[in-house]
């Protein structure tokens, strides 16, 4: 048994998954989650997020390696005897029992008192605005109460660790998105530990306090919502996490921070050396759409772009471009006063601080 | 559905003779079974209608056939050795066939298509065929001329359809929700009878009343495995025919046809009202 301290909540321990025995749906995972942290798993479908959560619950065992909760090894226990809370994706509410039957069934199973189990029921169903609803069954409330209900059913027994599977995905989009900032709320003031799981990105972004991205059994990349957005560490993660612009080039030379890259249409350009590997190995450069400035000062890194597509959207305008022989270029235009009236088929500049061109791997 | 105005020559013939398939259809199943019903109320000790009868007249019809069901002791016994017979028989079929059809329902069990097809197949094995087998198996072992011989028999003429209805109940089962329950704290025994039991109960239900119904009918297997001590009512029928041709068989056939009514309604009752309990339909 090792000691627990608070950043060390929940351990993944080269943990290593296989179903079939040859296939590694989780290849050699590690991963602290804080006590009072919000951690979201997030990747594609596919990518074994949801294979750590079920492993973390139980319903799955670890082909290798450990899994600490609290500083005790877990992979022996089984689920009933975790204490862990969950929310799962298709809610899973007992359909023949009531909301209050529902939620008072994790206390009938720790032999709380009946006047203790309806004062923690009561308590938890007023937390999520649902205190008049007791007497109703899970069929005769919609979608986002359902969710809601589900949310009480995970917290009323006091877990310290809840899970969460995807537990919005069925939700339409104005509601997921006032369902974030609630469960973002309980969990700053109930000060629980929660492991969310999710393939919508802008949910890991709004909820987290960290966020581990997943791709093929792997994290990719592990840190806060806005270093995730700013400073992606590999392609998978700045493609995959909001829009990018992909330039695709060859390491001319790196010095220092800076690195020349010599992209594939003959073009040189500068750009931030994150983790484009030597001279002559090839490397993808990562530019956000809002990073890019249309017709401005010309500097190093400013290059003649053709307006190819625009695409009004309100706030901005989204406007595609040829940019270094790459036509899906893309460039978000604020549509406020003083920005530049494109038309299609224009010629034009475009510049981008060299800090906001990240040199990543190919 | 009414016929379209448009309907052609051909879809209006169809439309009709439809109806008249059906029609004929539902003659031929249910006409023999009607005819039973006032025959035995006959006065006479025919199987036929007297003149009496088909002039309505109230000395033409009696209960006597009912009396005699009711006061004989051979059918008194064979009543009372059957409704100690099925309801036994029911109860183990519908333990092992639940228990085989959840365990049948989980993915990792290897062969599981093989164990099906092995546990339905005296469903489809000619009953002769199971009963011959049975009574050489249970002569060896000393089963054959016992009371838990012939249960045995019958619970295991019974297992599939508990099997194949409570399977397809299954099929309409979230697993989410056992795992929820065991996410809370309840242990594998709990989940069962608090969670997966309730829900599948409509399933077992009418798989336990297809058994029952198949162990009060059987009269082939019980003739092999059965003893005098275990005659049953349809063994009674079926030498009553036989032997003694008395319309007193109508009379018995008629309560059947009463009592499997009554089952089927309480069963279509009880299987609502779960459904309105699962949240199925409006409550």
């Amino acid at each position: 048994m090792t000691a627990s301290n608070n950043d060390d909540f929940v351990v993944f321990d080269h943990v290593q998954k296989s179903y079939d025995g040859e296939l590694l749906v989780v290849k050699d995972l590690n991963l602290s989650i804080g006590k009072g942290e919000f951690l979201t798993l997030l990747g594609p479908s596919g990518s074994g997020k949801t294979t750590c959560l079920m492993m973390l619950a139980g319903f799955e065992t670890a082909t290798n390696g450990d899994i600490r909760l609290d500083g005790n090894p877990i992979n022996n226990i089984p689920p009933h005897k975790r204490g862990i809370g969950m929310v799962f994706q298709n809610y899973a509410l007992f359909p023949h029992m009531t909301v209050g039957e529902n939620l008072a069934f994790p206390l009938e199973v720790r032999k709380m008192g009946k006047s203790e189990r309806e004062e923690k029921v009561k308590y938890a169903l007023d937390m999520v605005q649902m205190g008049d609803f007791a007497g109703r069954r899970p069929a005769q409330l919609s979608g986002g109460q359902q969710q809601r209900i589900a949310l009480a059913r995970a917290l009323v027994f006091n877990p310290q660790l809840v899970l969460m599977d995807e537990p919005l995905g069925a939700l339409d989009k104005q509601l997921r998105e006032h369902m974030q900032y609630e469960i973002k709320h309980l969990h700053e003031s109930l000060g629980i530990t929660v492991v969310y799981v999710t393939h919508d990105q802008s949910e890991a972004l709004t909820m987290s306090d960290r966020v581990a991205v997943f791709e093929d059994g792997r994290i990719q990349q592990l840190s806060s919502p806005d270093d995730l957005y700013e400073r992606p560490e590999n392609s998978f993660v700045a493609q995959f996490i909001g829009e990018n612009n992909k330039l695709v080039g060859t390491v001319a030379a790196v010095k220092g921070t800076t690195a020349t890259v010599k992209l594939d249409n003959g073009s040189v350009t500068e750009a931030l050396a994150v983790n484009c590997g030597e001279v002559g190995d090839r490397t993808t450069l990562s530019i956000r759409p809002e990073r890019v400035d249309l017709g401005g000062k010309k500097t190093k890194n400013t290059t003649d772009a053709l307006v190819k597509e625009l695409i009004y959207l309100g706030d901005h305008i989204r406007c595609r471009m040829e940019v270094h022989g790459n036509d899906e270029f893309i460039v978000k235009v604020p549509n406020a006063a003083g920005h530049k009236h494109l038309v299609e088929g224009e010629k034009t500049t475009v510049t981008w601080a060299k800090e906001d061109c990240r040199a990543l791997d190919a | 559905m009414a016929l379209p105005i448009y309907a052609s020559p051909l879809q209006t013939a169809w439309y009709y003779g439809f109806r008249f398939i059906c029609a004929v259809i539902f003659f031929f199943l249910i006409f023999p079974i009607m005819v039973i019903i006032p025959l035995s109320f006959n006065a006479q000790d025919f199987f036929t209608f007297t003149p009496e009868m088909l002039a309505f007249k109230a000395e033409g019809y009696s209960t006597k056939h009912y009396q005699d069901f009711f006061t004989n002791s051979d059918w008194q016994n064979a009543l009372r050795n059957s409704l100690r017979i099925a309801p036994m028989a029911t109860l183990l079929s519908v333990s092992f066939g639940t228990l085989a059809a959840i365990g049948l329902s989980q993915s990792h069990v290897p062969f599981r298509r093989a164990i099906m097809a092995i546990l339905i197949s005296p469903m489809i094995v000619p009953l002769i065929i199971s009963a011959a087998s049975m009574y050489f198996f249970f002569s060896r072992i000393g089963l054959q001329g016992t009371y838990m011989g012939v249960v045995l028999a019958h619970a295991v003429l019974g297992v599939p359809f508990v099997i194949i209805t409570v399977t397809a109940t299954l099929v309409g089962f979230d697993k989410s929700l056992t795992r929820a329950a065991a996410n809370m704290g309840a242990g594998p025994v709990r989940t069962f009878f608090k969670i997966q039991m309730p829900l599948i109960l409509p399933g077992v239900i009418s798989g336990g009343l297809f058994a029952f119904i198949t162990s009060f009918d059987e009269v082939v297997v019980v003739l092999f495995v059965g003893s005098a001590g275990q005659k049953t009512l349809p063994w009674q029928m079926f030498t009553g025919l036989r032997e003694q041709i008395s319309p007193t068989i109508l009379a018995v056939a008629t309560i059947l046809i009463v009592v499997s009514i009554m089952l089927l309604t309480t069963l279509e009752l009880l299987r609502r009202r779960s459904e309105r309990l699962r949240g199925m339909s409006p409550g």
